[in-house]
């Protein structure tokens, strides 16, 4: 890592590669954002069509949003994620791990691979709204339920808290597991076969070569994962939206943060949805910062350790 | 009349930035020439774009039907070529998620600074949120006055609910329809006549002529396993058209919630613990709703205006034609309606103007729409012609003429006083007591649920008043 | 090789859940297709499990339709995330290079701000976005929805992730001792070694930018600019005068084949360029 070439000075060309990117940024997403930024210290929005404000009003918006139903809103959005997450990672490691396990044998694994992947390329409200359709109380799930004998009653599904976040946990868990399972899979396929050659003449079995070596080797994959699904979770927006046509509903159990602000950006509330976009950009920071540190801190260099390990179990 | 028009394009034109001059004598000549030949004229001074604003191609359709300027339409449907080489361009954004409002919007904030064939010159609005854009203070909709038309001589003939709601708080008008949407009550006939031994109109209009007696029918009903409407959500319009004052009053910053939306409210958990209505349908537009209007459902009827039997009801419908019938609803109501608006600013005034009075003045072409696509028009005298003329039956209702009843509904409705936060309060408040209903909250919480959904909906609102 | 047995149950074992999810995941598109294949009037009767005959006039619904410009929308749409996928990868893992590979002053500050970045929801900037694009004339433009995935955060830490498990920086000395340019190194040396990762981010950027619906409603305007999504909507937001939930099936299916395509290239890609393998240590 710290190989550095005396002679010559290669920085500028580290420059001049990082340029596009900064470039890019701090024109389209800088200036919008400092724009937000700005204006969630004012009173703004749209009455009908008449524009109010920008008037300075400092942090009226930060304390109205407190006062609100806004860390109700965070709540949900943490619960609606985890019912989804947790399974989606578990499956998704579990297949990544059998995919390269030469003996499972599994048959047909491209096929699997391409059909897990798969609900993932349907946009998320056409999916939303075929599990709107198929969950309704006259819709075809209840009619199976019904004819099989499971239930003498249609079930509201949408009708109850539990109902909803289920499917909507659900669904966040079919859409992305295949997602992950390749991403993964891709990161252990990455991993020198060398290092497992090793540990198979060692005599690891599968569970202790999952534990002890897969998984410490592909952190930097794992951590970007998780870091990528909290951002995806926070942002969780199109699903419940349709499912709930808008409204979190029942009682709004299932309004999210961008649910949230969404309606304050369907009213033009350029203050307070500046503010609440505040909100959620020092909330991800947070945690993210902590996935980071917590996948990274303890062992700076996870991977290679790991690797010198193996080689040097081999050698020894 | 045209001097005025001129005068106030000049306003227009000064306020825009451009030339005084160039104005000036543009007004002298089409203010000498202006006398008979307005066509001529309005070739001077008009522009060469028409930007109309709408969310569907329904009004494409109106004017290219009785318009007599329309050329063609290009084939993707977006630029209408009129006799005299002006082009409309049609800008359709979909409704969805208040896209057409916020481009409609974005557009209208732009209007003063648009180049003249960017401007928007005409618009489209609903009944929801016409208010918003005829108010007079944001002065997006021209009073139609200043096109020159006379709202009191040359729209007698218009209903007169629909003149009030497309008038600011003045009573000025801004906008004007041709289309109106008196609302009735479809019945299956097969369910009449086997619970009550007839499906005559005249009988059972008698049978649910108002909310009293239309409970007992319902009971009538429920003994023989049907329900009388499909859910709570049918019935809003009928109680929310009804209200005595607007939900906020102008200048004002509070929702006052009328007595009729909390008898609505009432009433419907009555019915639907009652067992009159169909807990599996909740609300509107749902694929459960849609599956109520068909051959296998136990819901005995609707309450639909003209559009919603012919778009809503009949497609749905999976039996023969003539299966159903209309009669009078329990209360008169409307529901819908598209206005147009002279958008301020236009520099096709005339040429707005006339297609304003194509399509919902000349008593000819409203009478084409009517029997061409079914719409209920704007016109007292001529839909008084269409409920005796049996050439307006419907096949569909077994052969009865739906304007018999449409006409006198219309004549009768009481527009509710209008106020630009409707379209919120109506639809926030029919989603908050729905989980009342539904028995997931208690009464308080849902009223509590309205006023955070409110509030965030119109920053603006700072109370909420319910009734004693 | 000593446990042969339970790999045999574990293998019956993985089949079994592989099949169980397999069936999940297809049952959505079948119920898609199925949909796809009956009319309006069909649909509101209920659900079946068989497929109708009304796929082809569904189609043809929605391609002769011609205010709705099916083709032109399909378009507009592989172009848009044809272009992002191509430009968002290669620039990602340009700049995940030049952060990886180069030492400089701002190299730490430059890393943490992208990490900070990274969890920027994009509707919060939305609204400015859009002040923004009208400001620069670009309203109304493909551009605005193709250039601003030059700066993807989170593809440019996978990339760096990647480049950190796969990239050894010896290979880039031994490139420079051979006379090569930093340039071509980076085209010609490290570019084949990130074809993994390339491909698997090229595919979810691709996906990612052809389901995006929020972004597009903001800035298309004219329908022949118009994207897959904002046409659903369009199909979506037709009120009572010809919602016709057929079509609208229809054409989200319509809008998922070439997804599906472009997937089932790449997905070959991707398996082919993992077990390639690249350089290791």
């Amino acid at each position: 890592m710290k190989q550095k070439n005396k002679k010559i000075d290669y920085s500028k060309w580290g420059y001049l590669f990082i340029l596009p990117f900064f470039a890019c940024f701090f024109i389209f997403s800088f200036i919008p954002l400092v724009d937000t930024i700005r204006y969630s210290f004012f009173e703004y929005y749209r009455s009908g069509i008449k524009e109010i404000g920008p008037n300075f009003i400092g942090m009226e918006n930060y304390a109205s949003l407190l006062g609100s139903d806004m860390l109700k809103y965070a709540g949900n959005t943490l619960i609606l994620w985890i019912i989804g997450f947790i399974p989606q990672i578990v499956i998704a490691l579990t297949l990544a791990e059998w995919f390269v396990d030469a003996r499972l044998k599994i048959h047909g694994t491209q096929f699997f691979k391409v059909v897990i992947y798969l609900p993932n390329l349907i946009m998320a409200s056409a999916f939303a709204m075929l599990f709107f359709t198929m969950f309704s109380t006259n819709g075809p799930i209840n009619s199976i339920l019904m004819s099989i004998g499971l239930t003498s009653q249609p079930i509201d599904f949408l009708g109850t808290a539990f109902g909803t976040r289920s499917l909507v946990g659900f669904m966040n868990f079919l859409m992305w597991f295949g997602n992950s399972t390749i991403m993964l899979m891709a990161a252990i396929m990455g991993i020198s076969p060398d290092v497992f050659e090793a540990s198979e003449l060692d005599g690891c079995n599968s569970i202790q070569r999952f534990f002890y070596i897969t998984l410490p080797l592909i952190r930097p994959i794992l951590a970007y994962t998780l870091i990528t699904s909290i951002i995806g979770g926070l942002q969780m927006f199109d699903v419940p939206q349709i499912l709930t046509n808008g409204q979190g509903t029942p009682d709004r159990t299932s309004m999210t943060l961008i649910m949230f602000l969404n309606s304050h950006l369907k009213s033009r509330n350029y203050g307070m949805a500046g503010a609440l976009s505040v909100y959620l950009f020092i909330v991800s920071g947070i945690l993210c910062f902590i996935v980071y540190r917590m996948t990274n801190n303890e062992d700076p260099d996870g991977s290679k350790a790991a690797a010198k390990k193996a080689k040097k179990q081999r050698r020894g | 009349m045209k001097k005025r028009v001129v005068s106030i394009l000049l306003i227009m034109a000064m306020a825009a930035g451009s030339l005084a001059g160039c104005g000036n004598s543009s007004g002298s000549d089409s203010g000498s020439g202006s006398g008979s030949d307005s066509g001529a004229a309005a070739d001077v001074e008009e522009g060469k774009v028409i930007n109309i604003y709408s969310w569907n191609d329904e009004f494409r359709q109106r004017v290219e039907a009785v318009y007599p300027e329309v050329k063609e339409t290009s084939s993707d449907g977006t630029v209408t070529t009129l006799n005299d080489g002006t082009e409309i361009h049609w800008i359709i954004n979909p409704n969805q998620d208040g896209v057409y409002q916020q481009k409609l919007d974005e557009a209208l904030m732009k209007q003063a600074d648009a180049a003249p064939d960017d401007k928007v010159d005409l618009f489209l609005s609903e009944t929801d949120y016409v208010n918003k854009y005829t108010d007079a203070e944001a002065d997006v909709a021209m009073p139609l006055s200043d096109l020159g038309i006379d709202p009191d001589t040359d729209l007698a003939d218009q209903y007169s609910f629909t003149k009030v709601t497309a008038s600011d708080t003045e009573g000025v008008q801004r906008g004007s329809t041709w289309q109106c949407c008196p609302g009735l009550l479809v019945y299956r006939r097969d369910i009449a006549k086997e619970v009550f031994g007839t499906d005559d109109p005249v009988e059972i209009g008698e049978k649910v002529k108002d909310w009293d007696t239309i409970k007992d029918t319902a009971e009538e009903l429920k003994a023989k396993g049907y329900y009388t409407f499909s859910s709570y959500a049918d019935t809003f319009r009928l109680y929310g058209n009804s209200i005595d004052e607007s939900w906020v009053s102008p200048g004002e910053s509070t929702i006052k919630v009328d007595q009729k939306i909390i008898d609505w409210v009432n009433d419907s958990k009555e019915w639907l613990d009652a067992g009159y209505l169909d807990k599996n349908v909740k609300g509107q537009w749902n694929d459960d709703w849609n599956k109520a209007m068909g051959s296998a459902s136990k819901v005995f009827a609707f309450l639909f205006p003209a559009w919603g039997i012919d778009f809503t009801l009949k497609p749905n419908w999976d039996g023969e034609d003539g299966a159903w019938a209309v009669t009078n609803p329990p209360q008169e109501y409307n529901w819908g309606g598209s206005y147009l608006h002279a958008c301020t600013g236009t520099d096709n005034p005339e040429h707005v103007k006339e297609i304003i009075l194509a399509v919902t003045v000349n008593k000819d072409n409203l009478l084409k729409i009517s029997k061409d696509y079914a719409d209920f028009t704007n016109t007292t005298s001529g839909m008084q012609e269409a409920a005796k003329d049996d050439s307006f039956s419907s096949e569909f209702l077994g052969g009865q003429n739906p304007f018999e009843y449409f006409a006198p509904v219309a004549e009768n409705i009481e527009i509710a006083p209008l106020s630009a936060y409707d379209q919120g309060c109506v639809e926030l408040i029919q989603n908050a007591f729905s989980d009342y209903l539904q028995g997931n909250v208690d009464y308080d919480k849902a009223k509590t649920n309205f006023e955070t959904a409110v509030k965030e909906r119109y920053p603006d609102i700072t109370e909420i008043q319910w009734p004693e | 090789m000593r446990s042969n047995k339970p790999n045999h149950f574990r293998s019956i074992f993985a089949h079994i859940v592989l099949i169980i999810l397999s069936f999940l995941c297809l049952f959505f598109f079948y119920i898609l297709f199925i949909n796809a294949t009956r009319s309006h009037a069909d649909l509101q009767k209920g659900f079946s499990a068989l497929p109708g005959n009304y796929l082809l006039k569904n189609l043809s619904n929605v391609a002769n339709d011609g205010t709705f410009p099916m083709f032109r929308g399909i378009l507009n749409s592989l172009l848009v995330s044809g272009c992002s996928a191509a430009i968002c990868t290669y620039f990602s893992a340009l700049t995940a290079y030049g952060l990886y590979a180069y030492n400089f002053r701002l190299k730490k500050i430059a890393f943490t701000f992208i990490m900070a970045i990274l969890v920027m929801p994009t509707q919060v900037t939305a609204m400015g976005f859009l002040r923004l694009i009208t400001n620069m004339g670009m309203y109304d433009s493909l551009l605005p929805l193709i250039i601003p995935s030059i700066a993807s955060p989170a593809v440019f830490y996978f990339m760096y992730s990647y480049l950190q498990s796969s990239l050894p920086l010896s290979l880039i000395e031994a490139a420079r001792i051979d006379g090569s340019g930093e340039f071509r190194t980076f085209n010609q040396i490290v570019i084949p070694i990130m074809k993994p990762a390339i491909a698997v981010q090229a595919i979810f950027t691709f996906v990612g930018s052809w389901n995006n619906y929020f972004v597009p409603a903001l800035v298309i305007q004219s329908k022949d600019k118009m994207t897959v999504p904002i046409l659903i909507a369009t199909l979506r937001g037709a009120d009572y005068m010809n919602f016709d939930m057929g079509k609208i099936y229809t054409m989200i299916l319509v809008a998922i084949v070439p997804i599906i395509l472009v997937y089932l290239l790449l997905s070959k890609y991707i398996i082919a360029g993992v077990t390639l393998g690249g350089v290791k240590e």
